[in-house]
């Protein structure tokens, strides 16, 4: 009993940092309705600018994840602008085939840079906090507030703002959003920026936990896909539920199954709800 | 290398056939392939199934996986099946990786048969497997050109210009999209079993997603809607690639794993060019139009 508790907490926890990864996929998806597969070397590349201000310029985790939402962020306005903007009007499809092939090339960049070895964050060793048979180490509890803190600006910024309304408009109706004078390019610059740098925080928090290497963000691709679809594509209260969902399932599988199939387990629950629920959980709502 | 080539142009045949033809996207092509390749070996080495029955087996499993992604789905937008074959490839290789009493995990499979292998020398069984990959090629390209010229090609570029309208003029429109993917898939299943006969080794990282680019490349570059724009295209990847590996050779001071990593920016950054400057390839389709008899 206290061993599936034991993995309902740890699912709780890794649910909740790709629920981050998750919203920055789905939200894309939401406002520029294609799937934007460099989610997965933006991770990384949030996850290595993260390494560098953490164990370069000494920044403590906390810090860390900033520089990482800022490098991500900014790489994925400027990547969008130059590779995927320009071949968007030959639709989704194009671009989601121009956006594997731009998340090899990123890839290829951070290994050019920092070769294939396994590298860890530098952070001060603590001990496992324990309590009714349960454990939880001191970096799973600090990874799962900034991962809440990050969601909490998130919804904040998009219920209140009036940016944050006018992303939520071009996702609902472009052309009406179009007619009450929003500027969908700017929004669109916005959500790439959010969005990426979202995925940038996603891929330090898992680094955090483990080790990064260039692979880093096309590791977990498979869960935040199964997130985003589980939940409902393009929906961001769907991503997290989603994202929560993936991460117990994938925990409880241990029950049963080798630790490599976590991430299979997304793809099974990905045909699952494709077969019952088309539109995932929460449907297609973007907010 | 032909062999090669051989092989990248029995994949582009099977991407254009739904990408091309009916403008449904599979990203997980490498998954497929592995798919193909761990049947047949299996197969021939652990069941002693003779190789022409192997490759029949792997083609019809790896059908069997495109109809239930197809079918999954056939209803949604085409982005989902962008995802979920992406995801198949990557289940190919976890599964591959892991299931170390079928698959012999990231060893690999070696010792796969081949025809007449040891038999002959070994110039003679690269010439020998360089024949039976042509006549497959061929025999791909023919059919699939006879299908492009065909009243169901019609049915599928229509659907892949506009599904309702298609359904409109009442085609089944999933039914054609999910024998579309179920043809195609086998086809890439053939190409992965015969690289596992022809090399005689197979092994997870041999499936990497890269490989998946270089297809997409090669039929992009070739061509897309158009079967000789897929083949030549192949050979113009395996070109590029072979001549990469010769400039990169050159390039001083960088360390092996630098040397690879330019390698593989340049072929997805010649992907990105050429979906932006040249979309329509080397050898733009010809939608074919044919005397209608009797008229006129």
């Amino acid at each position: 009993m206290t061993e599936v508790a034991q993995l309902l907490v740890n699912g709780l926890v890794a649910g909740t940092i790709l629920a981050v990864p998750a919203i920055g996929f789905t939200a894309i998806y939401a406002v520029l309705r294609f799937p934007n597969f460099t989610v997965a070397s933006h991770a990384t590349i949030g996850a290595f600018a993260g390494y560098v201000a953490n164990t370069a310029a000494g920044f403590p985790a906390g810090a860390a994840v900033g520089v990482a939402f800022l490098v991500a962020g900014v790489s994925g306005v400027i990547t969008d602008e130059v590779v995927l903007k320009p071949l968007r009007p030959s639709g989704a499809l194009t671009a989601a085939i121009a956006a594997v092939a731009l998340t090899i090339a990123l890839e290829n960049v951070i290994r050019f840079i920092w070769g294939n070895d396994l590298r860890g964050y530098d952070l001060p060793l603590r001990r496992d906090w324990q309590g009714a048979g349960l454990r939880i180490g001191p970096q799973q509890v600090e990874n799962l507030v900034i991962a809440v803190v990050a969601m909490g600006a998130l919804f904040l910024f998009l219920a209140f703002t009036r940016t944050g309304k006018a992303m939520r408009a071009v996702a609902d109706n472009p052309t009406l959003a179009g007619i009450k004078g929003i500027n969908a390019e700017m929004v669109a610059r916005l959500v790439n920026f959010v969005g990426m740098g979202l995925a940038g925080i996603g891929g330090m928090l898992l680094g955090l936990d483990t080790s990064i290497d260039p692979l880093t963000g096309f590791r977990v691709i498979l869960s935040v896909f199964a997130a985003a679809v589980v939940g409902g594509l393009g929906s961001i209260p769907g991503a997290v539920v989603g994202a929560l969902a993936i991460g117990v399932a994938e925990e409880l599988s241990l029950l049963s199954l080798a630790p490599a199939y976590r991430t299979a387990v997304g793809f099974v629950a990905i045909l699952l709800v494709l077969t019952v629920r088309p539109r995932g959980i929460l449907g297609e709502r973007a907010f | 290398m032909a062999t090669f080539a051989g092989l990248y142009a029995l994949l582009a045949l099977g991407l254009n056939l739904v990408w091309g033809m009916t403008g449904m996207i599979n990203l997980g092509l490498v998954g497929f392939y592995a798919f193909g390749a761990y049947v047949s070996a299996l197969l021939t080495k652990k069941a002693g199934w003779p190789m022409p029955a192997g490759l029949l087996a792997a083609m019809l499993l790896t059908a069997g996986a495109g109809v239930l992604m197809a079918l999954v789905t056939a209803r949604l937008r085409g982005d989902y099946l962008a995802i979920i074959t992406l995801g198949f490839s990557e289940v190919v290789r976890i599964v591959a990786s892991n299931e170390i009493w079928l698959t012999n995990g990231s060893d690999g499979i070696s010792g796969i048969p081949g025809p007449w292998r040891g038999q002959v020398s070994p110039a003679t069984f690269n010439l020998i497997f360089l024949v039976i990959v042509s006549a497959a090629v061929l025999v791909v390209f023919a059919a699939l050109q006879r299908v492009r010229h065909s009243p169901y090609g019609r049915v599928l570029r229509a659907i892949r210009d506009d599904d309702q309208v298609a359904a409109v003029a009442g085609k089944p429109v999933i039914a054609f999209k999910v024998e579309a993917f179920a043809v195609s898939a086998a086809v890439l299943g053939l190409a992965g079993a015969l690289y596992g006969h022809y090399t005689s080794y197979i092994a997870p990282e041999g499936f990497v997603p890269l490989i998946s680019i270089y297809i997409v490349l090669a039929l992009t570059a070739g061509g897309t809607g158009n079967n000789v724009g897929a083949v030549v295209g192949a050979f113009l990847v395996v070109f590029f690639l072979e001549s990469t590996r010769f400039l990169t050779g050159g390039l001083p001071g960088l360390k092996p794993v630098q040397v690879a990593a330019v390698r593989e920016f340049l072929i997805g950054a010649s992907l990105i060019v050429v979906l932006r400057f040249r979309p329509y390839g080397l050898v733009p389709e010809r939608i074919p139009r044919h005397a209608t008899p009797g008229a006129g």
